[in-house]
């Protein structure tokens, strides 16, 4: 069933290109590509990060709540998945270590990948850091 | 100077617009296939291809590789797009010292995954679907943020 829920047809790839695409131009946009204006945010000194994550987590409401009482299914097929997140040890500490980072560099993950397009290639550090970072972090977890 | 002015000294509009266009892709993704559309899991569901320990291959990396790869090459798409429109074709820098983008990124990396989320991830898409604990997440990553930028700042 999960399976099914998944399956990349060409017209689901070419949604989740440009859903894709809307995201990182959205990203572009709002200079979140920019990690001075990241850690002026971080630094209390410009807000706007506050109106990005509030712009996009506002229509992703619409989107959660709505679609699934208004629709039996995603337009392409398949069913409205959810996300269940958990509140425990990982969780926290994950999201701590997560923090330490993003104020380290000012950059978290959809910026970095980003930064291929935009042809910031300092940013690729930071893109080769998160890769190894994922890595590192799925050799060492318990299965 | 008015409140507006002293909160965003860059203006507010393209903040707004960007998160905005950002939703409307979170959505889209949601609308046509049912997907929940968090960025930082590609970098462990890509590893399922080249290492073949249970952690990475987990069913929700392996269902998910395919759309997510296809998603984050869309992000690189729509940045691409930008600097080619909007940003007269200009090749972006930042002054951020190499050591802290890519230690930065290090722990940033390993602590979405271990958290289960990123900024997109618990920011955007679990807050959006109203989950306490990625009301948690984004609180504690936010502090620890703060208290690192400043840090540093100080140093």
């Amino acid at each position: 069933m999960t399976t099914h829920a998944h399956t990349l047809s060409l017209p689901k790839a070419l949604v989740t290109l440009l859903a894709g695409a809307l995201f990182g131009f959205g990203l572009s946009v709002a200079t979140m590509i920019q990690p001075e204006v990241v850690l002026g945010f971080l630094r209390f000194q410009d807000w706007g990060l506050m109106l990005v994550m509030g712009g996009a987590a506002g229509l992703a409401l619409v989107a959660y709540k709505g679609f699934p009482r208004w629709l039996s299914r995603p337009l392409l097929g398949g069913q409205f998945l959810t996300q269940p997140a958990q509140w425990n040890r990982q969780t926290l500490l994950g999201s701590a270590i997560f923090g330490i980072g993003w104020g380290l560099s000012g950059v978290c993950p959809g910026p970095a990948i980003a930064a291929l397009g935009t042809g910031n290639t300092d940013i690729l550090w930071a893109l080769a850091g998160i890769v190894l970072g994922g890595l590192v972090h799925g050799l060492t977890t318990g299965d | 100077m008015t409140l507006i002015d002293t909160l965003f000294p860059l203006g507010w509009q393209h903040y707004l617009l960007g998160g905005l266009t950002i939703g409307a892709g979170v959505a889209l993704l949601y609308l046509f296939n049912g997907w929940v559309g968090g960025m930082s899991t590609v970098f462990s569901s890509s590893w399922s291809w080249m290492f073949k320990r249970p952690f990475f291959q987990q069913e929700r990396f392996l269902n998910s590789r395919h759309w997510r790869l296809v998603y984050a090459a869309g992000v690189v798409l729509g940045a691409l797009v930008w600097r080619y429109t909007l940003a007269g074709c200009e090749a972006q820098h930042t002054s951020v010292p190499v050591w802290q983008l890519l230690l930065g990124g290090f722990l940033a990396g390993f602590g979405a995954r271990l958290g289960n989320g990123c900024t997109s991830g618990h920011g955007i898409c679990g807050l959006g679907s109203l989950q306490l604990p990625s009301l948690g997440a984004v609180l504690t990553f936010m502090g620890t943020a703060f208290l690192t930028a400043n840090l540093m700042r100080l140093a």
